[in-house]
C-alpha cells in the first residue's frame, strides 16, 4: 500500500516529462488528478489504521541491498500517519494554488513594468509539475520509511527536486536562495550520514529501526550519534541558529513551493527528532535535553521578534514558522505525552496554517507584483473575502483558540510547563509576540485606506478559493474536534515514551478519593 | 457550593444557546452578499432565540431547590493525552444563568437598535455576524465547565471585539485601535493560559470540580500564584490597571459595539472569572487583597480620566473602567462581596448599556459627532433619549431608589465593613469614586442635554427610529429597578450555590452612614459639575485646564508609559534583533562559505552554474556511502 502509494507519483511525474512539448494544461491537469488519487487512497489507508493496533501498521519489507543490510522497509505508527496525510492533502491544493505559477508569465495579471521586477521561470511548466510531484513521492517516502538508510536515501533526495523548483522557478534572488538550501541541507545530510553508518557498525548488520531502536550503546558513543543526527535536523527543522537558509529559501520559493517547503518538508526535521534522536539514543537525548529547550525557547522569542522586523511577507511567514519550530522542538523535548503528542500535533497543524498563510500570501504577491508589506494596505475594501481568508490563517498562526494550532500549541507548552515549568513561561510569551506580528502584519497590508495600486486587485478566484477552503475547513474542525487525530498520536507517542523511559509528573495534588 | 447534577429538560439543550447565535454567524459570513437584505433580521432573531432559551432554562432552575441548581450538560470529549481530559461540558448554575440572561437580554436589545443605528452601512450583516459571534462566544465563556472551554471563549470575544473596534478598518485608527485591544488582552491571556497550566500541573486535571475540589490540598504559594494569574487574565479582559490602556481606544467601534461588549457584558469577564474561581481566591488572601487593590486604582483612575474627556463615548468609558474597578474591588473582598459584584454587574450592564445607546442617538441625530463641546440643549429635541438617558445618570451616580444606590452603595458598605486600615482605604476609594462619578456623570449630562446650543453649522438633531428608541426605554427600566429588583428579591440567596458556603446574610438596611456619606459626596459632585457646566456657558473649545484634566485627557499618561517602556524599547531590540541576523548570525555563515570557497568570487561563481556542483557532490557522497560500507563490512 505505502509502496503503492510512493510509485503513483513517482510515475506521475516520469510521465508528466514524457508529454509532447506544449501541453502544459495536460501536465496540470495529470499532476492534480495524481495527487487527488493519492490522497484519497492515502485517506482510505488512514481510516483503516488501527490506533491501538501494532505500532507500525502497513508494514512492508523486502531486501534492497542484502549485502549492507538495507531493506525498502516502510510502514506507519500514528506520528508518520497523520504527517503523511498532512503531505498528501496539501498537495492537490498546492497543484491548484500554483496553476499558473510557471507559466512564462507567471502572474498575467501584471502591468508588464512590475513583471520584469519578478523573475520569470527558467524551465517549462510541465518540469515544474513533474518536480512536485516527484517530491510528493520522497515526502511520502521520507515518513514511511522503517529502514534507518532508506530514510537517509529519501532525506537526501529531496533535496534535488525542491533545489531545482526553487532555482528555476523562483524569485529574483533563487539562485542565491537554492544554493544556500542546498548547501545547508548537504552539510546536514552529510554529518547524518556518518551517524548512519556508525549507527550501522554498532549494530547487527541491518539498517532496520526496529533493530536499531533495540540497542545499547555506550553513553559517549551515543552522544556522538545523536549530535550527527541531531544536527541535520535542526538545520532541516529549522533550529536557531541554523535556521537562516530558511527565510531566503522561502522568500525566493514560488508559493507552491513555499508552501511544501515550510508545511511538510520543515517537518522531517522535527519528526526526525521524535522518531530517530529519541529512540535511537534515548539516554544522550535526555542527555542533551538541556541544550534543546534552551534553543526551543530562543527560537521560539528570536523567531517572533524577527517576524515583527520584517518588511516581506513571505519572510515574514517563515520567520513565524521558526518561532513555530520551537514550539515543537519543545515539546518534543519536554518529555511528556501531552508535550509530544502536541508537538505532533504542531507539525500537521503548523502545515495547514502555514500552508494557508503562505498561499494567500502568493496570491498577493500574484496580483500586485511585490512582496513588500508596504506595497499593500486597505485590501479589505477591494478583496473581502481574501482579506477574511487571510485573517482566519492569521489567526490561525497566533494560535487562537477555536482553531487547530491552539490546541497543539496549548498542549505544548501544558507538556512543557510540567516538567520545566521557566522555560514554559517564557515560551507563552511567544503568545503575545504571536498577536503582534499576525495582527500587525494584517493591518499593514488589509486595513486603512486603500493604497493606489491596491485599487484594481481583485478578489479570490474560484480556482483559489478552492485550494484554501479544505484547509480552512481542516484548521476549524480541528481547532473544535481535534481528539480523533490525538488518538491517533497517543500510542505511537506513548511508545516514544517508554523508550526514553519517562513518564509524566504527577500532579502535585492527587485528586480527592485517590489520595492515600 | 452545592454537587453538580446533571442537566435535565430545556436544561440538557443549553448548547442551543451557544449554537443559534453561531449558526447565525456561520450563515451571514458564508452566505456573503446574498444575505444583506435579511441578515440583520437573522441576527436578531438569532440572538433573541438564544434568550428564549434562556429563560426557559431559568425557569426550570427556578423550579428546583437550592442545592439542585448546580446541573452540568456533557458535550463532548474534547481531547485526551496522558494524563490531560478535557470534557467539553456546559456548567448552569445561578451564576451562569444571571450572565445568560444579561448577555442574551441585553444583546438581544442592542441588536435590535442596532438595524436602526447601522442601517446606512453598506457592510451592516457583516456587522451582524461579528455581533452573534460575539454572543456565541461570550456566552461559551460562561457557560463552559472548565478553564480550557472558558478559555476559547474568552479568546473568541477577544476576537469579536477585535473584529468590532476595527469594524471601520479603513480609518486607521479604528484598525490600530483594535490591533491594540488584542494584543494588550493577549497579555492578560498569558496569565490566564499560565494559570491553567499550574492548575494542571497541580490538580492533574482543569474542570471546574476538579480544581475546586482539591484547592484545599494545594500549597498556599501554588494557590495565590493561580489567583494572581488569574488576575492578571482579568485584568487584560475588564480593562483594570496596568492592563487598562485599550478600553478607550476601543470606542472607535460603532457604538452598539460599545455597549454591548466594552460596557455590558465582554468587559465584565474579569469579574466573572475571579467570582467563578472563589474556591481559589478564598484560599489565597494575598490575591483577593491583589483584586481589591487593582480595582480601587481602577475605579478612580477611571473616574478622573473620564472627568477630562469632552468626546461623550470616552467619557462613558472611563466610567466603565471605573465601575468595573468598584466590581472588582467587590469581587476581591470575598464572601462580603461576590453578590453585590454580580448584582452591580448586572445593573451595570443596564444603565451602561443604555447610556452608551443613548449615546450613539444622539451621535444618530448629530451627525456622528462625538464632542460635548458642540452638543447642548438637545432635551428639547430629543426627548426619549434624553429621559431615558437621564435614568441611567441617575441610576450610575446612585440617586436613591433607582439601581446604583443599591448596588453601588452595597460595594461601600462591604469595603468600609471589611475593617482595619486597608477596609478605611478601600472604603474612602469608593465613596471617594462616587463622588467623581456623581461630578463626570453630571458633566455628561449637562454639556449634552441642557445649556445653549453649541451645534455645528448645519446639524439638525432629531429624535431616533423607534426601533432604536424602544430598546433605550426598555432598557431604563432596567436601569430604574434591576438594582432594587437584585438586592431586595434575595439575589444572595439565589447566587449561593454558586458561592463559597457560610455566605454571610445580608440584610438591606436603606439608611447608613456610609449611604448618607455618599449621598453629600454624590450631591457635592452634581453641584459643582452644575456650577461649571450648567450654570455658565461652555466654550467649543476646551480651556487649558489644570494638570489633572491635562492629564485626565491623556488617559493618565497610560500610553506614553506603555510608549516608552514597552513600545519603544521593543522596535529597538526587533530591529536589532533582524540586524543581528542579517548580519552576525547569516554573516558569519556567508563569511564562512567564502572563506572555504576562497574569494567571495569563486561563491558566485558556485551560485550560477551549480547544477553540475550539486550532481558531482551527489556522486561524493554516494561515493562515501559505499566506501564506507565496505570499510564497515571489512
Amino acid at each position: 500500500m505505502l509502496t503503492l502509494l510512493i510509485a503513483l507519483p513517482a510515475l506521475g511525474a516520469f510521465g508528466i516529462t514524457l508529454l509532447p512539448r506544449g501541453r502544459d494544461e495536460l501536465a496540470k491537469q495529470v499532476a492534480l488528478g495524481i495527487s487527488i488519487v493519492v490522497a484519497v487512497l492515502t485517506i482510505g489507508m488512514a481510516l483503516r489504521f488501527e490506533p491501538g493496533g501494532a505500532r507500525f501498521q502497513f508494514t512492508e519489507s523486502y531486501w534492497w541491498i542484502k549485502q549492507f543490510g538495507v531493506h525498502w522497509a516502510v510502514g506507519v505508527d500514528g506520528v508518520a500517519l497523520v504527517l503523511i496525510a498532512l503531505s498528501v492533502i496539501l498537495m492537490p491544493l498546492v497543484i491548484l494554488a500554483s496553476w499558473s505559477e510557471a507559466d512564462r508569465f507567471g502572474g498575467a495579471e501584471l502591468p508588464k513594468a512590475d513583471l520584469d521586477k519578478y523573475a520569470r521561470p527558467k524551465r517549462s511548466v510541465k518540469t515544474y509539475f513533474a518536480l512536485l510531484l516527484s517530491l510528493e513521492a520522497m515526502m511520502i517516502g521520507v515518513f514511511a520509511a522503517t529502514d534507518v538508510f532508506l530514510f537517509y536515501v529519501f532525506f537526501e533526495a529531496m533535496l534535488i527536486p525542491m533545489y531545482f523548483i526553487i532555482g528555476s522557478f523562483g524569485g529574483p534572488q533563487r539562485s542565491y536562495a537554492a544554493v544556500k538550501f542546498l548547501l545547508y541541507s548537504l552539510f546536514g545530510g552529510l554529518i547524518m550520514l556518518v551517524a548512519v553508518i556508525a549507527l550501522y557498525s554498532q549494530g547487527p548488520g541491518t539498517f532496520l529501526f526496529a533493530e536499531l531502536s533495540k540497542l545499547n550503546l555506550d553513553p559517549t558513543t551515543a552522544k556522538w550519534l545523536f549530535l550527527g543526527f541531531f544536527i541535520a535536523f535542526a538545520i532541516k527543522a529549522p533550529l536557531v541558529p541554523f535556521h537562516t537558509w530558511l527565510p531566503d529559501a522561502a522568500g525566493q520559493a514560488p508559493t507552491g513551493a513555499a508552501v511544501l517547503l515550510v508545511g511538510v518538508l520543515d517537518k522531517v526535521g522535527t519528526y526526525g527528532m521524535l522518531r530517530f534522536c529519541l529512540e535511537l539514543f534515548p539516554s544522550a537525548a535526555k542527555w542533551f535535553t538541556p541544550v534543546v529547550i534552551t534553543l526551543a525557547v530562543i527560537g521560539i522569542i528570536y523567531g517572533a521578534v524577527l517576524a515583527i522586523g520584517q518588511v516581506d511577507l513571505k519572510r515574514l511567514v517563515a520567520y513565524t514558522s521558526i518561532s513555530h519550530f520551537g514550539f515543537i522542538a519543545l515539546g518534543i523535548f519536554a518529555m511528556t505525552s501531552q508535550g509530544q503528542s502536541g508537538a505532533t500535533l504542531y507539525m500537521v497543524n503548523h502545515g495547514f496554517s502555514t500552508a494557508a498563510l503562505f498561499l494567500i500570501v502568493g496570491f498577493l504577491i500574484v496580483r500586485r507584483g511585490s512582496a513588500r508589506i508596504d506595497a499593500f494596505g486597505g485590501v479589505q475594501k477591494v478583496a473581502p473575502v481574501l482579506a477574511g481568508t487571510f485573517l482566519i490563517a492569521g489567526l490561525s498562526g497566533l494560535a487562537l483558540p477555536g482553531l487547530s494550532s491552539f490546541v497543539s500549541e496549548f498542549l505544548v507548552l501544558v507538556g512543557t510547563f510540567t516538567r520545566y515549568r521557566v522555560p514554559a513561561v517564557i515560551a507563552a510569551v511567544g503568545i503575545v509576540l504571536a498577536a503582534v506580528y499576525i495582527l500587525w502584519m494584517y493591518q499593514r497590508t488589509m486595513n486603512g485606506p486603500t493604497a493606489e495600486p491596491v485599487k484594481g486587485m481583485k478578489d479570490l478566484s474560484h480556482r483559489e478559493l478552492a485550494a484554501l477552503a479544505p484547509i480552512i475547513a481542516i484548521i476549524v474542525a480541528l481547532g473544535f474536534y481535534p481528539k480523533p487525530v490525538l488518538d491517533v498520536i497517543n500510542p505511537s507517542v506513548q511508545h516514544t515514551m517508554s523508550r526514553v523511559q519517562m513518564k509524566d509528573p504527577a500532579p502535585t495534588v492527587a485528586e480527592k478519593g485517590t489520595r492515600p | 457550593m452545592t454537587a453538580v447534577l446533571t442537566a435535565e429538560g430545556v436544561q440538557s439543550l443549553a448548547w442551543l444557546l451557544i449554537a443559534f447565535p453561531l449558526a447565525g454567524a456561520a450563515v451571514l459570513l458564508l452566505g456573503g452578499r446574498r444575505t444583506d437584505k435579511w441578515g440583520h433580521l437573522l441576527g436578531c432573531a438569532m440572538s433573541l432565540a438564544s434568550f428564549a432559551v434562556g429563560v426557559a432554562m431559568f425557569v426550570q432552575m427556578l423550579g428546583y431547590g437550592h442545592e439542585e441548581r448546580r446541573r452540568v450538560v456533557h458535550l463532548f470529549q474534547y481531547l485526551v493525552v496522558g494524563d490531560l481530559k478535557v470534557d467539553m461540558g456546559l456548567l448552569i448554575d445561578p451564576l451562569s444563568i444571571s450572565f445568560v440572561l444579561l448577555i442574551t437580554g441585553v444583546g438581544s436589545l442592542i441588536h435590535i437598535y442596532s438595524i436602526g443605528y447601522m442601517e446606512h452601512d453598506p457592510d451592516r450583516r457583516r456587522f451582524f455576524a461579528f455581533l452573534n459571534l460575539f454572543v456565541a462566544s461570550m456566552l461559551l465563556l460562561v457557560l463552559a465547565d472548565n478553564y480550557l472551554g472558558l478559555y476559547i471563549g474568552w479568546e473568541g470575544v477577544g476576537l469579536a471585539s477585535y473584529l468590532l473596534i476595527g469594524f471601520w478598518q479603513y480609518k486607521p485608527t479604528a484598525a490600530t485601535a483594535a490591533k491594540k485591544a488584542f494584543v494588550v488582552n493577549r497579555v492578560g491571556d498569558f496569565g490566564l493560559s499560565i494559570a491553567i497550566m499550574l492548575m494542571f500541573a497541580t490538580f492533574g486535571t482543569i474542570s471546574f470540580t476538579g480544581v475546586f475540589e482539591n484547592a484545599g490540598g494545594a500549597e498556599k504559594g501554588v494557590v495565590t500564584a493561580i489567583g494572581l494569574l488569574l488576575l492578571l487574565g482579568a485584568c487584560g479582559k475588564s480593562a483594570q490597571l496596568p492592563l487598562q490602556s485599550w478600553l478607550l481606544d476601543a470606542m472607535e467601534g460603532p457604538t452598539p459595539v460599545s455597549a454591548l461588549i466594552h460596557a455590558a457584558t465582554m468587559v465584565t469577564a474579569g469579574v466573572y472569572l475571579i467570582v467563578r474561581s472563589n474556591p481559589i481566591f478564598e484560599l489565597a488572601p494575598t490575591a483577593q487583597l491583589a483584586v481589591t487593590v487593582v480595582g480601587a486604582a481602577t475605579l478612580l483612575a477611571g473616574a478622573i480620566i473620564g472627568c477630562g474627556k469632552d468626546d461623550i463615548k470616552k467619557a462613558l468609558a472611563g466610567s466603565t473602567m471605573s465601575q468595573i474597578g468598584y466590581m472588582h474591588l467587590a469581587a476581591g473582598l470575598g464572601k462580603a462581596g461576590y453578590v453585590f459584584a454580580i448584582a452591580h454587574l448586572i445593573a451595570h450592564g443596564f444603565f451602561k448599556a443604555g447610556m452608551f445607546l443613548g449615546a450613539g442617538s444622539v451621535m444618530h441625530g448629530m451627525k456622528d459627532a462625538v464632542n460635548m463641546r458642540k452638543y447642548g440643549a438637545l432635551r428639547a429635541v430629543m426627548v426619549i433619549t434624553w429621559a431615558t438617558f437621564g435614568l441611567g445618570y441617575l441610576a450610575i451616580i446612585g440617586f436613591p431608589g433607582l439601581s446604583g444606590w443599591f448596588t453601588k452603595d452595597g460595594i461601600i458598605e462591604a469595603a468600609f465593613h471589611k475593617g482595619g486600615t486597608s477596609g478605611a482605604i478601600l472604603g474612602g476609594c469608593t465613596l471617594l469614586g462616587a463622588g467623581i462619578t456623581a461630578y463626570y456623570m453630571s458633566r455628561v449630562m449637562f454639556m449634552t442635554f441642557f445649556g445653549g446650543k453649541r451645534w455645528d453649522d448645519g446639524v439638525h438633531p432629531h429624535e431616533s427610529p423607534k426601533v432604536m428608541t424602544v430598546p433605550l426605554m426598555l432598557l431604563s427600566v432596567g436601569s430604574v429597578l434591576m438594582g432594587g429588583f437584585l438586592v431586595l428579591g434575595g439575589f444572595s440567596e439565589f447566587l449561593a450555590p454558586s458561592l463559597p458556603p457560610g455566605m454571610e446574610e445580608h440584610h438591606f438596611e436603606p439608611i447608613t452612614n456610609a449611604g448618607i456619606a455618599t449621598f453629600v459626596l454624590m450631591i457635592i459632585g452634581v453641584g459643582i459639575a452644575w456650577r461649571q457646566y450648567a450654570a455658565r456657558p461652555v466654550p467649543r473649545e476646551a480651556p487649558r485646564g489644570s494638570l489633572v484634566t491635562v492629564a485626565a485627557r491623556k488617559d493618565l499618561y497610560g500610553d506614553a508609559i506603555n510608549e516608552s517602556l514597552i513600545m519603544r524599547p521593543g522596535q529597538w531590540l526587533t530591529r536589532l534583533a533582524v540586524f543581528f541576523d542579517n548580519k552576525g548570525v547569516d554573516g558569519v555563515v556567508n563569511g564562512l562559505a567564502a572563506g572555504i570557497g576562497g574569494t567571495s568570487g569563486r561563491v558566485r561563481r558556485l551560485q550560477t552554474g551549480f547544477v553540475r556542483s550539486y550532481a558531482l557532490s551527489m556522486f561524493i557522497g554516494a561515493a562515501l556511502v559505499v566506501g564506507a560500507l565496505v570499510l564497515v563490512r571489512i
